[in-house]
């Protein structure tokens, strides 16, 4: 993987034996998502992506990974709908969409 | 493991034994009476012998954060100050005991502006008593030297990992010079094994270091931090144990006693000035008076249980300290209350006795004068500048 | 030979950036330029970075415990401690004979020029091999919005109202760039998000400048701009092409202009597109542009351009 994964499993500490040793902890270590963030969750349109890849580039969060070899896949668990990439997209590929309540 | 003898004064002692501890960084910004320890440790740079990262940075702030940067790849690292200096060094002195950063500083003890003042009292370290360090107080060059030593291995300890501050009376110890048992590098590189630690950054596990942490659990870490330094207390007595069986030179952990076990007029106080408390304490005996004095070794940990069990026996005890906390009495006599106050050990008086700021002098005769205080029954004010 | 050996270095494109995400799942702000300069930034550095961030807005985002963001080497510094920490893991790192690693800082505005400059200044002195990136978001956004030394002219911010009497913020922003080419340090650049590509390039030079290199990079901030959080690049880019911000490097002693707007765009439609700007008035605006054209005057009298 070339990002973190949100941990659902972890458990915080509960007694002190299971704090760590100073103010160390690893690295890349996610416990909670941003969705919640978005008002409007950005689709790109395969059709229309040319894999330019600027969106990728110019994602403040990061989240338009190239992992899938049919396109560009956003991390929804972290996208949090700023907008720029659709913006910024030469092709007019990724329309923003509001979220549903 | 014994090495040979030099003629040191006490900054040069301490130079001397962070010599011999082989720190990676050494970052230190020069101020009075602390300058020829970093002008020492240079020379040693430029000589070559002594192998360190030697930074002149523009700051005493940006010394001990460039020794906390250093420590957080697991460095071993040194800095030293001074009054105005130590101030400026507030904030990260603690950011490194709050990230368990086991930096080592030296400090020169010395008067607090205004009015400017270079001379030695003890208002700039105990003014910081809480930020969570290990503080250590001195008599002379060779006890200096002997700490520096003993600072690494039990700052470094896996119990504590806590910084430590080694206090030397500005001028009166930092510049007289004595004759000083140096170890043996051999001896203390055995004594003192390379830093080994898991709060670091570690290229092949990366680490997030000195977090953020919220009210759900920064309590837990200040509890872990309180933890790690009463440790320390046990940690002390055991490294200074090896400390002895190495070299020879023992030490009697976080508070030395003369002629406590029968005194009934104690001082109690830290520092130099206890040098000047010995000789008339053997000569108040000698005319039969029942004195004794408690030197403080160690202000944090706080030795508590050393203090009552030294006061157990006394009617009347004063502490000495050059040092005030305005509006109320000095801080080591607050202490030395509050650690009495916990226990039926209750002298029928105690008595603060302010004295040396700004260097003002305290001489034996100041001294024979408070064990006079001490064993008259009037109802003098229990916090008195002398 | 070491020049030589980077120009003739492979360009840094969108096809050979790294696809690792060092900066990921963070709390900064919807459309952040600051996040985005670092994230970027940590990509062309690599996974050998320790990365030091004072106390602001990129540490208050990104080590939450138990959510850290960072997936390289991290730790935050005291606040004016920037440069004086990244010292200390530099010196400390080669002490303990590690080799090929990056010492990187991401410090903000207020960070690098006004609490944070006498350690960054002492940094430059000692000629230590660091990287020092600052992101300008022109105002203390993390405690939010108060001005800082790097705060522009006519902006408002919550200490720099726009009232009856005051119009924003009263003074200019500090040179940092010319600031910290007079200490001669070894390498020093201004970038914007807005012109990703020659960020990145100048990363990929600093990365490999034996010696202190300081990138200045100019990253909006929807918030504290009050501008939409999708405007954020192209914010950035019309600072650039209206001649408010300009894309520039420092080495061996030399300026050099990266970037000449042929004509530049309208600097009214850059500060009005921002609410910290609109209640600027026609004269206000003309002595923007007399200021930016006596900079521009200065900047092509005696920097080469490339």
């Amino acid at each position: 993987m070339n990002y973190p994964v949100w941990q659902r499993s972890f458990k915080p500490p509960k007694d002190l034996a299971e704090y760590p040793v100073g103010t160390a902890f690893p690295a890349g270590h996610l416990v909670e998502t941003n969705a919640s963030w978005r008002s409007q969750r950005p689709v790109i349109d395969a059709e229309k992506c040319s894999s330019c890849r600027i969106c990728w580039l110019l994602c403040p969060d990061g989240v338009i990974h190239n992992t899938k070899p049919e396109g560009l896949e956003i991390d929804y668990d972290y996208c949090k709908g700023c907008g720029i990439c659709a913006k910024e997209c030469r092709q007019k590929a990724i329309r923003m969409e509001n979220e549903g309540i | 493991m014994h090495g040979q003898k030099a003629f040191l004064s006490g900054n040069e002692a301490v130079a001397a034994g962070v010599r011999l501890a082989r720190p990676h960084v050494i970052a230190a910004y020069p101020i009075t009476p602390q300058t020829t320890v970093i002008e020492r440790l240079a020379e040693m740079v430029e000589d070559a012998s002594l192998k360190t990262e030697y930074l002149h940075v523009e700051s005493e702030h940006s010394a001990l954060s460039a020794c906390i940067g250093a420590s957080a790849v697991g460095a071993r690292t040194f800095t030293a100050t001074s009054s105005q200096g130590l101030l400026y060094m507030a904030e990260c002195l603690h950011y490194a005991s709050g990230g368990r950063f086991p930096v080592v500083m030296m400090n020169a003890n010395r008067s607090l502006a205004l009015p400017w003042n270079i001379y030695g009292d003890q208002r700039d370290s105990l003014s910081l008593l809480d930020c969570g360090w290990i503080q250590a107080y001195a008599e002379d060059a060779q006890e200096s030297l002997d700490l520096i030593i003993q600072a690494y291995a039990i700052a470094e300890h896996p119990d504590v990992l806590t910084p430590l501050m080694i206090n030397l009376d500005g001028f009166v110890i930092t510049h007289t010079y004595e004759l000083v048992s140096l170890p043996s590098q051999e001896g203390v590189d055995a004594f003192l094994p390379p830093f080994q630690t898991v709060n670091k950054m570690d290229l092949d596990h990366p680490m997030s270091l000195a977090f953020t942490a919220g009210p759900a659990y920064n309590q837990a870490f200040k509890q872990l931090q309180h933890q790690a330094l009463l440790s320390a207390s046990k940690v002390i007595l055991d490294i200074e144990e090896r400390f002895g069986q190495f070299f020879g030179r023992n030490y009697s952990g976080l508070i030395e006693t003369m002629h406590c076990e029968d005194a009934e007029f104690i001082l109690v106080t830290l520092g130099s000035v206890a040098g000047t408390v010995r000789p008339v304490v053997e000569r108040l005996r000698s005319l039969g008076e029942r004195v004794g004095l408690v030197r403080i070794r160690y202000m944090r940990p706080f030795p508590d249980l050393e203090i009552r069990k030294a006061l157990a026996g006394a009617k009347a005890v004063g502490v000495l300290e050059k040092d005030i906390s305005f509006g109320y009495e000095g801080t080591v006599f607050t202490n030395v209350n509050s650690a009495l106050s916990r226990s039926n050990v209750k002298p029928s008086r105690l008595l603060n006795f302010i004295g040396g700021l700004g260097g003002k002098d305290i001489s034996a005769a100041d001294i024979e004068h408070l064990f006079l205080r001490l064993k008259s029954t009037d109802d003098g004010e229990t916090v008195a500048f002398i | 030979m070491e020049k030589q050996s980077h120009l003739s270095e492979k360009k840094i494109s969108i096809r050979n950036l790294s696809d690792r995400e060092y900066f990921y799942g963070h709390k900064a702000c919807p459309g952040c330029g600051g996040s985005l300069a670092l994230r970027l930034a940590l990509k062309v550095l690599g996974e050998r970075s320790y990365a030091v961030v004072p106390a602001g807005c990129m540490s208050a985002v990104g080590f939450i415990f138990p959510q850290m963001a960072f997936t390289c080497n991290a730790i935050i510094s005291t606040f004016p401690g920037t440069a004086s920490m990244l010292s200390g893991v530099a010196a400390g790192a080669r002490a303990l004979g590690i080799k090929d690693f990056h010492a990187v800082g991401f410090a903000g505005d207020g960070g690098t020029a006004d609490i944070g400059f006498q350690a960054l200044s002492g940094a430059i002195d000692r000629h230590d091999k660091i990287i020092y990136i600052c992101y300008d978001n022109e105002a203390y956004m993390n405690t939010g919005v108060q001005k800082s030394g790097l705060t522009p002219i006519g902006a408002r911010t919550t200490t720099s109202p726009a009232g009856r009497r005051l119009k924003g913020a009263l003074t200019q922003k500090k040179p940092m760039f010319e600031i910290v080419a007079a200490h001669g340090i070894d390498y020093a650049a201004t970038a914007s998000v807005g012109y990703p590509l020659d960020y990145l390039r100048k990363l990929n030079y600093a990365s490999k400048v034996d010696g202190t290199s300081y990138i200045h990079v100019f990253a909006p901030c929807p918030i504290g701009w009050g501008h939409d959080t999708s405007d954020t690049i192209s914010v950035a880019k019309n600072a650039v092409d209206c001649g408010l911000w300009y894309l520039a490097e420092f080495s061996e002693g030399q300026f050099t202009l990266n970037h000449k707007p042929g004509e530049f765009t309208s600097v009214g439609d850059y500060l009005f597109g921002q609410n910290r700007f609109c209640h600027l008035q026609e004269d206000d605006l003309k002595a923007i542009i007399m200021e930016r054209n006596a900079k521009w005057k200065s900047i092509c009298r005696s920097w080469s351009y490339s």
